[in-house]
């Protein structure tokens, strides 16, 4: 238990930044360009605790509860999901709707810190990040509730079980292959990627997650950003056990299995950064729609 | 049950004293602590019957014909005490400060006197046992919440508002009127101990009993589509008037729809699913439009419209899975809307009182020219914060218990159930997540645009942190939003009694819900004291560096200004354009600019409500000028209207005989 515990924090906190470093590794391969090292992260990490902090007039306590909440809510919402086939350390009855609202607790004080700037360009990045969860949120419940309906029970542990493995040869096969795609999506614009988000990007107007983040600096920075990559850890948990449901039997095959399946789906969205343009902004909630009917209808499937 | 006759006879005679004395202060004084005494009374009273399960009754003669004054503390009525009790004393105490102001203007005795009486009435609806007991002080709440909501009457909008809450109480009342006259005409008595033969009574007769306690309690409940009047009444009362009218005299419409419902026989399912769908369809009516209003009292009372919506999809669905023999599912969704009930008595009150202070504050209810506020009042700001956490169902406070106890009832069924019968309960899931990701968008608006950024107006520039009595009252709802938050089994043992009153249910399977929402509480703990653990450490490396100060990154423009930061309509308009359908989107006016010249324009945005604006004003406009075409009745000639008293007399007399006749 306690081992568990240790061994899944430790996979989150010292490999969430690599993905990062994957990513854009995967991007640079694609522009015909070296790029950065894969470490990069965790150097700007290093680089940005060490610094001072910058503060507008205009803020208050409010500017810096966004960076703990930011960081704290995946480190918890972590413990809730199995890492493969490690199982979570934390595990109740219904617990998949803590995780939902853990992840809104985060965004809610994401967008208070960017509003407190006072800065338009943040308010405008705040209402984008809450508008879309909006859509994005259905589409989450609904796929956890097809895998609700095939197993039996409601924690994300027994959800994400041993059956998973051979619901996939069975009739479900089709529903879980589209809730693989639809949280594929939920991933995306929940980690501000291309084609929902450019993190990127140097124009204000254009930017979402990125703008509201604008006026932090240092620690609290930092804070941020490895915030942000243990969110994409945990959220790619989620597909990782969905599309890779196999058991090795060894703790460090099953370690091996999972990191192999994180590096996977960070290369996967490397490549669709570098092959996709950025969606021009009132299409998001159009897909983000289409992906909630796809949940329904994955939803549907498995009623029959 | 002498604690409550206490707490009753307080009421009373507090409220004649306040009428007594001229001075606002002394008025403000003898109301308060007469409210406050008679609160801790009652709340005594409904603790003990919580607690013990012993049910107290009295019955007294009254000289009304078919009324005797019987008053019946069972554990589903010390359900309802407990919050009436606890919010009025908390908006007593606050109402003191609050009103200070107006009351140097004005005499505050009327207020008063009417305010006590309003408690009064309150507990009296939730404790009568007798039908005609229950419509006189039901009509007694009306009619004394009409008065506190007009307390500004000089203001037509709130003439109009109050108009409206008075027009509409009455269209409930006639339902009720309907509903207890047929009960009585069935049992013969207008006792509620003898309403016994009703449990025995077709299902025809029964569903339209039912349906009249829905719609007749809906009304006054703000049950969606008959919430119409609610928007306009909240924001038009004194805030402790809101706050209380909306934590807890709403709520008296679900205790009355659930105490019917107790009587009747048992309900088929398709009773639970009409209140699960307008639950639901008003859940997500009342975030939507929350999320587009200007007026922060107006958002407030939209959100209200919400939890309302979400309670009643709890009860729903409750009544739903006791008819379809589920009994745990059933339990898990009537405790979910109870306690959110309790929940949402508690933060609305913080929220409601909060916005009060504000008002205090800065003068105006409008958000766009609040902002910058926190710096200013720092603890008013930071309770309202901790309201819109918890009413937003985000952890570690209440509100998720709540919804999850909801969510959880919901999954299983649609878990259990085989084939597509399973899909009604899944979709109302989606709903209520969907509802909850807007509940994100009009709380993060309401506090980013009221307490973040800078002031957008001189009044929000001077603001000063409110009155230490008005935070104290805040605070401890809020405490109390946090302590349930965090040990959700405590407040689950206390609606033990009630929750067995109205579903069937073992004391074993309670204590099962215990455990269940126990790792919720343990969750919720773990967060807070991680969260503490890392603000704590930034705290201490903030200490350490170097610190400086600057402007907010605008792009690089030197000379910003308030107005150019987001509004509330900004912070709107991107879910009201892309989410919502045409006709819930705000109304626009103005904003062309014409000739090549042209002259400053001006835009306005304004948020009406669908349902009363398009669906109810057409069709009532269209009823009065039905009615026109019947006035050459009206002949003015006395002979003429003898004439319609001998016709009335002639065929009441006919009727009479031949019922008569009939042997009725």
């Amino acid at each position: 238990m306690i081992g568990g515990l240790f061994l899944h924090l430790a996979l989150l906190l010292l490999f969430a930044p690599l993905l990062l470093g994957i990513i854009t590794k995967t991007k640079a391969l694609f522009g015909g360009r070296i790029g950065a090292p894969l470490l990069q992260s965790y150097f700007d990490l290093a680089r940005l605790w060490r610094k001072g902090f910058v503060f507008s007039r205009t803020t208050t306590w409010v500017f810096l509860a966004g960076p703990v909440v930011g960081l704290v809510v995946p480190l918890l919402a972590a413990l809730l999901i199995p890492f493969g086939a490690l199982p979570a350390p934390v595990s109740f009855e219904g617990d998949l709707i803590l995780f939902v609202y853990l992840f809104g607790l985060s965004r809610f004080f994401t967008a208070l810190a960017a509003l407190d700037t006072g800065s338009s360009f943040e308010g405008m990045g705040a209402v984008r990040e809450v508008t879309f969860s909006c859509l994005a949120e259905p589409t989450v419940l609904f796929s956890l509730l097809v895998l609700a309906r095939l197993s039996d029970g409601l924690s994300l542990n027994t959800l994400l079980g041993s059956h998973l493995l051979t619901a996939w040869q069975s009739e479900a096969g089709a529903s879980l292959s589209l809730i693989l795609v639809c949280l594929f999506v939920v991933l995306l614009v929940e980690n501000s990627r291309i084609p929902f988000d450019d993190p990127n990007t140097h124009l204000e107007l254009t930017m979402i997650h990125e703008v509201m983040v604008l006026d932090h600096s240092g620690p609290a920075l930092a804070m941020i950003l490895y915030g942000a990559a243990l969110k994409m850890m945990v959220l790619s948990a989620l597909l990782v056990k969905l599309a890779l449901p196999w058991q090795t039997g060894w703790w460090l095959g099953d370690v091996g299995l999972f990191l192999a399946g994180q590096i996977g789906v960070a290369v996967l969205i490397g490549v669709i950064e570098s092959s996709m343009a950025r969606l021009r902004l009132p299409r998001v909630p159009q897909v983000l729609i289409g992906t909630s009917l796809l949940s329904i209808f994955a939803l549907v499937l498995v009623l029959r | 049950m002498n604690f409550f006759n206490i707490a009753l006879l307080i009421l009373l005679t507090g409220s004649l004293a306040a009428l007594a004395i001229r001075r606002s202060s002394l008025a403000s004084w003898v109301g308060t602590a007469a409210t406050v005494t008679a609160c801790l009374f009652a709340l005594t009273s409904s603790l003990h019957v919580l607690l013990t399960g012993e049910v107290l009754r009295q019955s007294l003669p009254w000289s009304v014909p078919g009324g005797e004054f019987a008053l019946l503390i069972d554990p589903l009525a010390a359900f309802f005490v407990l919050p009436i009790s606890l919010l009025s004393l908390f908006c007593a105490l606050y109402a003191g400060p609050y009103m200070r102001h107006s009351g140097q203007q004005r005499s505050l005795s009327s207020h008063w006197f009417f305010f006590l009486l309003m408690v009064a009435a309150m507990l009296l609806v939730v404790t009568a046992a007798n039908a005609v007991l229950f419509l006189a002080t039901w009509e007694m709440m009306t009619l004394t919440s009409f008065f506190l909501v007009a307390w500004d009457h000089r203001q037509a909008e709130v003439r109009k508002a109050a108009w409206l809450y008075l027009l509409a109480a009455h269209l409930g009342m006639m339902l009720l009127l309907a509903l207890f006259l047929l009960a009585g005409d069935i049992c013969n008595s207008f006792n509620f101990s003898d309403f016994g033969p009703l449990a025995r009574i077709p299902l025809g007769s029964a569903s339209i009993l039912y349906l009249l306690a829905l719609f007749g309690f809906g009304v006054k409940a703000g049950l969606f589509p008959l919430h119409i009047w609610l928007p306009d009444a909240h924001p038009a009362a004194p805030s402790h008037v809101s706050a209380l009218m909306s934590g807890v005299l709403i709520k008296t419409g679900i205790y009355g729809i659930l105490r019917v419902v107790s009587l009747l026989p048992a309900a088929p399912a398709w009773w639970g699913w009409l209140m699960a769908l307008l639950g639901g369809a008003g859940a997500l009516y009342g975030i939507s439009l929350a999320a587009q209003q200007r007026d922060i009292k107006r958002c407030l009372a939209y959100s209200t419209v919400e939890n309302i919506g979400i309670i009643f999809l709890g009860l729903g669905f409750g009544i739903v899975a006791t008819a379809e023999g589920h009994p745990q599912l059933a339990l898990l969704a009537f405790a979910g809307g109870l306690l959110h009930l309790w929940n949402h008595a508690l933060f609305k009150g913080v929220m409601f009182l909060g916005a009060g202070t504000l008002m205090h504050a800065t003068g105006t209810r409008d958000m766009n020219r609040m902002g910058g506020l926190l710096r200013r009042m720092p603890l008013a700001g930071l309770l309202w914060i901790g309201g819109s956490l918890a009413i937003g169902a985000l952890p570690p406070f209440n509100g998720l218990v709540s919804e999850w106890l909801i969510y959880i009832s919901l999954a299983r069924a649609g878990a259990g159930v085989v084939g597509f019968g399973a899909l009604a309960p899944l979709l109302l899931f989606g709903l209520l997540g969907l509802v909850g990701a807007l509940a994100l968008v009009t709380f993060t608006r309401l506090i980013g645009i009221c307490l973040l950024g800078e002031p957008r107006d001189p009044g929000a520039a001077t603001a000063r942190e409110a009155d230490p009595v008005m935070l104290f009252s805040m605070g401890t709802l809020l405490t109390g939003c946090l302590a349930i938050g965090l040990y959700p089994q405590g407040a689950l043992r206390l609606m033990a009694r009630p929750l067995s009153q109205v579903v069937q249910t073992s004391p074993e399977m309670i204590a099962g819900l215990g455990q269940q929402v126990a790792p919720l509480g343990f969750a919720a703990l773990l967060l807070v004291a991680i969260l503490l653990l890392t603000a704590g450490l930034l705290f201490v490396i903030r200490r350490h560096r170097p610190l400086a100060q600057g402007t907010t990154w605008r792009c690089g423009y030197r000379f910003p200004s308030p107005r150019m930061s987001y509004t509330g309509e900004g912070y709107g308009e991107f879910a009201a354009w892309h989410l919502l359908p045409a006709f819930m989107r705000p109304t626009v006016n103005g904003g062309h600019i014409v000739g090549p010249f042209p002259a400053p324009a001006r835009l306005h945005q304004e948020s009406t409500d669908p349902v009363l604006v398009r669906l109810l004003h057409p069709l009532f406009t269209g009823i009065a000028e039905r009615c026109q075409r019947l006035r050459w009745l009206q002949q003015g000639q006395l002979s003429v209207y003898l004439f319609y008293i001998f016709i009335a007399s002639a065929v009441l007399m006919a009727w009479s005989i031949w019922a008569g006749g009939r042997g009725g």
